[in-house]
């Protein structure tokens, strides 16, 4: 079996005192889209920083391919980093950014050049090539950054929070051009972000991170549709965490169904309550429940069905249903 | 539909609202403006600009040599004589030697302030600034003073050397007397404006060369010295102007050969009373500042800035 790209073995690193990253262990597959979620101080920047090689772990290993690079310094690694500031070299323009990993490393002038332009034409930005960055937007700079880092063809691939600064609709734009730039080249990516919809669009397996420790590993359905701990189900969409009996159940709100109370039931569980607020979010409405027995439950259904709920306002009683296969069961220790 | 004209008359009601106190905010404003900008724009325009039109007209001028008044008519004789004899190995002496303190304090200067800014810990670092400026409390002349001492025949550096058995430099009343006096009076001008441009540099650029594969040694001559060279520049238009300019220095540690260009202009006007002449010399720095500033700004020197 061929090495993975990244193997890390119960990496610890403090920083005046506090624990940022708890024994963390994971290993990276060779091509694949890797990403590290979790909330600001969760720890994923500083394992992906000790990655890089920006820190060193107090303990532990961190493999390139099989080699141990734990004290190896950062501009040795067979890595390269796309900042989240984007770090371009404002005194250079965006040729010569993009030619700087190449430069040291003595390539040819030539062959700097043609390899420089075809990065720059996959990120669609070969015609900028004489500007400086000062001069470009957001989106071509985070794109340029991008090209800086792929030309030097790294094993893999690091990238911190590099669509944060932009506005929504690029960023969208972007996940979608970062991934398919992913699947042409081939390269690892290890994608650090704390937004679990970007992480979901783009990500082979998200390593979901909380206070320094791995919350759960999966595919972005694997760690939505089976949440390993509350921490997950809450952080990854919205979740409904109820206990019932000495379980503690995760329904996701557009799993539950809903009826006027009294209606016949098709579902093995049923509650009742008195309808909050509706609110309407254009593909979806969102139904607020204050149940009976005490807790806040939230019903996500889409307006394809909206007919069946133009009766319900503010007031009236519901019942909400849902089978066993529409929860997950979590682990009542951890709550 | 009613509750829409409401709307669409209240939106109306505030656009003109905001329209008519930006209008009364932009009268007074612009008498503001105008009462900021009198005061530094007089002083600039009569204390500054007309003096230097002053100079440049007197240069033009000529001195009677039998009754020593001055004769209004514009000639260029002043001007040929700053060109010819002794004051062009004059005018030479004091760019060498401008240029050669800018050098060592640019040597000095950038390895120091790289320390402050990027290696010293935010207390040492203000410590160190605080020793760079502390000098610049004392007297000059108590500066000057002090490298008289020692560099004279009995001083601290000939002492120093001869009982390390070496030959004695007897550097007291030479040209080097003035490049190790002037280097270090200045210093403090290089070190300041350095320190400014070196700590504006974002550590994500020197993490990204590192990242790209880049030493140490490569990530500062292409990444930290392009970024610092604005204050470079700005600290060499410093010391290259104020050494350009001095003229206590030669006259206190300098030798027989030490006159510069500010010794040649203050003889010429108190002891050789002919005014026209000190103006066409005291044209010389301004015209050496002026091709130093356009190279400056050919190499790119103020766009960072």
């Amino acid at each position: 079996m061929a090495d993975a790209a990244v193997e890390i073995r119960d990496v610890v690193k403090h920083f005046a005192g506090n624990v940022v990253v708890n024994g963390v262990s994971l290993s990276v597959e060779a091509g694949e889209f890797f990403t590290m979620l979790g909330p600001s101080g969760s720890g994923k920047t500083t394992l992906l920083r000790m990655i890089a090689g920006f820190e060193t772990p107090d303990a532990g290993v961190i493999e390139l391919q099989g080699r141990d690079v734990t004290r190896q310094p950062a501009n040795v690694r067979p890595v390269n980093t796309v900042f989240q500031d984007y770090a371009l070299f404002p005194h250079l323009s965006v040729t010569a950014n993009v030619e700087y990993g190449l430069r040291v490393r003595r390539v040819p002038r030539t062959q700097r050049r043609e390899r420089a332009q075809a990065a720059l034409e996959m990120v669609r930005l070969a015609h900028l090539g004489e500007r400086r960055p000062g001069q470009l937007s957001g989106g071509q700079r985070q794109r340029v950054a991008l090209a800086r880092a792929i030309v030097n063809e790294p094993a893999v691939l690091l990238l911190d929070e590099p669509l944060g600064a932009l506005d929504l609709k690029l960023r969208q734009e972007m996940q979608v051009e970062l991934k398919a730039i992913q699947r042409r080249v081939g390269i690892t990516f290890i994608y650090v972000t704390h937004d679990q919809e970007e992480a979901m669009a783009m990500s082979d397996r998200i390593a979901i991170m909380n206070d320094g420790v791995i919350e759960q590993l999966g595919t972005p359905r694997e760690v939505y549709e089976r949440p390993a701990s509350p921490f997950v189900a809450r952080f990854i969409g919205t979740s409904n965490i109820l206990t019932r009996s000495g379980t503690t159940w995760s329904l996701r709100p557009e799993r539950l169904h809903l009826d006027l109370e009294g209606a016949p039931s098709a579902t093995l569980h049923r509650e009742v309550g008195v309808l909050r607020d509706v609110i309407y979010l254009g593909m979806n409405t969102r139904f607020v429940i204050d149940l009976d027995a005490g807790e806040e439950v939230i019903v996500v259904r889409t307006n394809a069905e909206v007919g069946r709920y133009a009766t319900f306002a503010a007031g009236t009683r519901v019942a909400v249903g849902w089978n066993v296969a529409d929860g997950v069961t979590l682990d009542a220790a951890v709550i | 539909m009613d509750t829409d004209h409401g709307l669409a008359t209240s939106i109306e009601t505030q656009k003109s609202g905001g329209a008519s106190s930006l209008r009364s905010f932009a009268l007074p404003s612009r008498f503001a403006t105008a009462a900021l900008l009198t005061p530094p724009l007089a002083w600039f325009l009569v204390l500054y600009v007309s003096s230097l039109a002053l100079m440049l007209v007197t240069s033009l001028w000529s001195v009677n040599g039998f009754t020593g008044l001055i004769q209004h008519q514009l000639t260029t004789s002043n001007l040929q004589q700053v060109t010819s004899g002794a004051y062009p190995s004059i005018i030479w002496r004091t760019v060498l030697l401008a240029a050669l303190v800018t050098v060592t304090d640019v040597v000095i200067a950038f390895p120091f302030a790289y320390v402050m800014a990027r290696v010293a810990t935010p207390r040492v670092a203000k410590m160190l600034l605080a020793a760079v400026l502390l000098p610049l409390w004392a007297s000059y002349l108590a500066k000057v003073f002090a490298w008289i001492s020692i560099l004279e025949k009995g001083g601290a550096l000939n002492w120093t050397f001869q009982h390390l058995g070496l030959p004695a430099p007897n550097l007291g009343f030479t040209n080097g007397a003035m490049w190790l006096t002037f280097s270090y009076i200045w210093l403090p001008y290089m070190i300041v404006p350095v320190y400014g441009a070196l700590e504006k540099i974002p550590k994500s650029l020197l993490d990204a060369s590192y990242d790209l594969g880049a030493s140490s040694w490569w990530t500062v001559r292409h990444v930290v010295l392009p970024l610092a060279l604005p204050g470079l520049v700005a600290g060499s238009i410093f010391t290259f102007s104020l050494t350009l300019g001095d003229f206590v220095t030669p006259l206190l540690v300098g030798g027989a050969n030490s006159t510069l260009l500010g010794n040649a202009i203050y003889d010429t006007l108190l002891t050789g009373g002919n005014l026209p002449l000190a103006a066409a010399l005291a044209v010389v720095p301004i015209v050496i500042m002026v091709v130093y500033l356009g190279v400056a700004k050919r190499l790119r020197a103020f766009e960072a800035l």
